[in-house]
C-alpha cells in the first residue's frame, strides 16, 4: 500500500509512457495489416490509406474500443487475488505492457508477423502465473481466448467465402458484370456501414455517455430498437454516398471482355475505400484495448488508493492516449510498412481484397462487441484463406500461413517470459 | 520492419507468368511466317536472321518456364491443380521448341521448298500458327477465369475457344494430307534426301498445331477438375 501511496504518480506516468509505446508499436505495424490489402490492390494510395487509417483508427478506438478493455483488465486474471497486494497488479500491468511492446518491436525488426493481442495476453498470463501465483490466472477465460484463435479465423474465413461467392453470383458470373457491379456494390457498402454503426451504437457510444440521440423529429433509444434504426440510417447514407462515387467513375468504353472486368474492379475499388475505413475502425476498436487495458487497470488501482474496484469508469485521457499513440506510430513508421505491402503484392484485385477485408472487419467488430480480445491478424488470415477457397486469389502462400500460425504460438511464451523478467525487475526497484 | 505483415500470404499469381509464357511462345512461332517467306524467296541471309530471332525467343520462353517452375514452391494454395498447371506449361514450351527445330533444320540443310508446293505450304504454316494464336488467346483468358472463380460463363467462353482450336487443327490435318499427296506426285523430280526432309518438315509443322491443340486440351482438363 505504501508503495502505491508514495510512488503513485510516478507509476501512472511510467504506465502511461509504456502504454503509449505499445500503442505506437501497434500503429506502426499492425495497421499495415489492416490497410495493406487496400494499398496492395491499388484501390488507395499510401497517403490516402494513412489519412483514412488515422481518422478511423482513432474513431474506432474512441467510439467502440471500450468493451474489450474490460476483458483484458478483468477477464484473464482474477482481481480478487490481488486485493491484498494491489501493487503487484500495478507492476504486473506495467511489465505486461513493456514486455508486449518490446516483443512487438523485436518482431517488427525481424519481420515476423506477430499479434499484438497475443503479446499482451501472454504477458499478462506470464507475470500473473509465475510472478504472483498460478491461481491468479482465470484459466477458464484463457482457454476461451485460446479457443477463439481457432474460431475467429474460421468465422472470418466463412464470412469471406460467403461474401466473395455472393459477389461471384451477383456480379462476375453474369451477362453484364459491370451493370451488376454498379447495382449491387452499394448493397455491400450498406452491409459494411450497418455492421460498423451497429456495433458503434450498441457497444461504443455508451462509453462516451450517449444513451439516446435526439434528432428533433425522432428520438433514438440506443439500447432498444432505435439503435438498429439508426444503424440502418447510417448504412443507407454510406450506401448513397458510395453510389454517388460509383456513378462518377469513368469507365473505359471499349468494352472488350478484359476491360470489362477492369471496369468492374474500378467499382470494387470504390468499395475498397469503404472496407478500408471499416478495417481501420475495427482495428482501432479492437487493438487499442491491448495498449490501454492494462494502463486503465493501473490508473484505476492507483486512483482508488489501492482498492481494486469491480467497475470503474475509464479515466478520460486514457482512450485518447491510446488512439494518439496508434496514430503517431502510423504516421511516423506506418507508411514504410504499407509501402512494402503496396509493392509486395502484385496480383490482388479490389474484388478479392474487398471480400477478405470486409469479412475481417466484420469479424473483428463483432468479436470486439462481444468483448473477445481477438487478433486482427488472425481474422485477416482467416479471411484471406476464405477468399482463396472461393477460388478468388490466384495463389496463397501456405508456408507464410504456417509461419504466421507458428508466430501466434510462440508469441505467448515469449510475451510471458519477457513480462516475468520485467516484473521481477520492477519489484526489486520499488520494494 | 519490412515483411512483418500477413500480406506475405498473397503469393505471386502463377497465372500471369503462364500467360506471358504463351505470348512469348506465340511470338516465337509467328516468326515462322516471315521465315518461310524468306525460304520461298531463297533469301537465306534473311532466313538466317529470322532463325536467330526464333532461337532467341525460344530461349526467353525457356527462361520464363524455368522461372515459373521455381516460383511454384510446394506451399502454394492455388485455384487450379499444380500438376495440371505444370503440364500445361510443358506443353506450351514444346511449341517454341518445335518452332526452333523447324527453322534450324531448314537452315541447316538449306532446304528449298519446291515451287509447286510453295503456295499451299505457306497456307499450311499460317493455319498451324493460327492454332497457336488461338491457344494463346484461350490461355490469356485464365485471368478472367480467375475473376469468375473458374466457373460459369467465362468457362463457356474458353470452351468455345478450345472448340475453335480443334477445328483449326482439323483444317491443318486436311492441308497436311493434301500437301503430302502433292509432294508424292512430284517427288521423283527431287533429290531423295530432300524429299525425306520435306516430309519431316511437313510433319513438324503439323506438330505445331497438334501441340497447340494439346495446350487447349490441358486447359480443358484444368477446368474440368473444378
Amino acid at each position: 500500500m505504501d508503495i502505491l501511496a508514495s510512488h503513485g504518480s510516478i507509476l501512472v506516468m511510467i504506465a502511461a509512457i509504456v502504454g503509449f509505446f505499445m500503442a505506437w508499436g501497434i500503429g506502426a505495424n499492425d495497421v499495415a495489416n489492416a490497410m495493406g490489402t487496400s494499398v496492395g490492390s491499388k484501390a488507395l494510395t499510401i497517403k490516402q490509406a494513412i489519412i483514412i487509417a488515422m481518422i478511423f483508427e482513432f474513431a474506432g478506438a474512441y467510439l467502440a474500443g471500450g468493451e474489450v478493455t474490460s476483458t483484458i483488465r478483468k477477464g484473464i486474471i482474477d482481481p480478487s487475488y490481488f486485493a491484498a497486494i494491489p501493487e503487484q497488479l500495478v507492476f504486473g500491468m506495467i511489465s505486461a505492457l513493456l514486455a508486449a511492446a518490446t516483443w512487438l518491436l523485436i518482431a517488427s525488426i525481424l519481420g515476423w508477423p506477430v499479434s499484438t493481442t497475443h503479446s499482451i495476453v501472454g504477458a499478462i498470463i506470464g507475470f500473473a502465473a509465475i510472478g504472483v501465483s498460478p491461481e491468479t490466472v482465470a484459466w477458464g477465460k484463457v482457454l476461451g481466448i485460446v479457443g477463439s484463435w481457432v474460431i475467429t479465423p474460421l468465422i472470418s474465413g466463412v464470412i469471406a467465402f460467403l461474401i466473395f461467392n455472393s459477389a461471384q453470383k451477383l456480379i462476375f458470373d453474369t451477362d453484364k458484370p459491370l451493370d451488376n457491379a454498379k447495382r449491387y456494390v452499394p448493397f455491400y457498402m450498406f452491409l459494411a456501414g450497418f455492421v460498423l454503426s451497429l456495433v458503434t451504437i450498441k457497444k461504443g457510444l455508451k462509453h462516451i455517455g450517449l444513451d439516446n440521440i435526439d434528432l428533433g423529429v425522432v428520438n433514438f433509444e440506443l439500447d432498444g430498437a432505435g439503435g438498429y434504426y439508426l444503424a440502418i440510417i447510417v448504412a443507407a447514407i454510406v450506401a448513397v454516398i458510395g453510389k454517388y462515387f460509383i456513378t462518377r467513375l469513368r469507365f473505359e468504353q471499349d468494352a472488350d471482355k478484359s476491360a470489362h472486368y477492369a471496369n468492374v474492379e474500378k467499382v470494387f475499388a470504390t468499395l475498397m475505400v469503404v472496407t478500408a475505413c471499416c478495417m481501420a475502425f475495427a482495428h482501432g476498436s479492437n487493438d487499442v484495448a491491448n495498449a490501454i487495458g492494462p494502463l486503465a487497470a493501473v490508473v484505476s488501482i492507483i486512483d482508488n488508493g489501492g482498492e481494486i474496484v469491480k467497475k470503474s469508469p475509464l479515466v478520460w485521457w486514457i482512450l485518447p492516449l491510446g488512439g494518439l499513440g496508434i496514430v503517431a506510430g502510423l504516421a511516423i513508421f506506418g507508411h514504410r510498412v504499407i509501402a512494402t505491402i503496396g509493392k509486395g503484392i502484385t496480383h490482388l484485385t479490389p474484388s478479392r481484397g474487398f471480400a477478405a477485408e470486409l469479412a475481417a472487419a466484420c469479424t473483428v467488430v463483432i468479436a470486439s462487441g462481444a468483448g473477445l480480445p481477438i487478433s486482427t491478424t488472425q481474422t485477416l488470415v482467416g479471411a484471406v484463406l476464405g477468399v482463396g477457397m472461393a477460388r478468388g486469389i490466384a495463389a496463397i502462400n501456405l508456408n507464410v500461413v504456417r509461419n504466421i500460425v507458428v508466430s501466434w504460438v510462440i508469441t505467448l511464451p515469449v510475451g510471458a517470459g519477457l513480462s516475468i523478467i520485467i516484473f521481477w525487475t520492477l519489484q526489486s526497484v520499488f520494494t | 520492419m519490412a515483411s512483418n505483415s500477413i500480406l506475405g500470404v498473397f503469393a505471386k499469381s502463377p497465372l500471369k507468368p503462364l500467360e506471358k509464357h504463351i505470348r512469348k511462345v506465340s511470338k516465337c512461332s509467328n516468326h515462322l511466317i516471315p521465315f518461310f517467306a524468306a525460304v520461298v524467296e531463297n533469301d537465306w541471309s534473311t532466313a538466317g536472321k529470322i532463325r536467330t530471332k526464333i532461337s532467341k525467343l525460344e530461349h526467353d520462353a525457356d527462361e520464363l518456364k524455368r522461372q515459373l517452375r521455381l516460383e511454384l514452391p510446394g506451399g502454394l494454395f492455388m485455384p487450379v491443380d499444380r500438376a495440371d498447371l505444370l503440364e500445361l506449361l510443358t506443353q506450351q514450351d514444346k511449341i517454341a521448341n518445335k518452332a526452333k527445330d523447324i527453322a534450324g533444320r531448314i537452315i541447316g540443310r538449306k532446304l528449298e521448298i519446291p515451287a509447286e508446293l510453295q503456295q499451299e505450304f505457306t497456307q499450311y504454316v499460317e493455319r498451324c500458327i493460327d492454332a497457336i494464336d488461338k491457344a494463346a488467346e484461350a490461355i490469356n483468358e485464365l485471368d478472367s477465369l480467375l475473376e469468375t472463380g473458374f466457373k460459369g460463363r467465362e468457362v463457356d467462353i474458353v470452351e468455345k475457344m478450345i472448340l475453335q482450336l480443334d477445328e483449326i487443327e482439323d483444317d491443318t490435318d486436311l492441308l497436311q494430307i493434301s500437301i503430302r499427296k502433292n509432294l508424292l506426285a512430284i517427288e521423283d523430280n527431287l533429290k531423295p534426301v530432300d524429299v525425306m526432309f520435306l516430309y519431316q518438315i511437313i510433319e513438324w509443322v503439323g506438330d505445331l498445331a497438334d501441340l497447340a491443340e494439346r495446350v487447349g486440351a490441358r486447359l480443358e482438363i484444368l477446368l474440368a477438375r473444378k
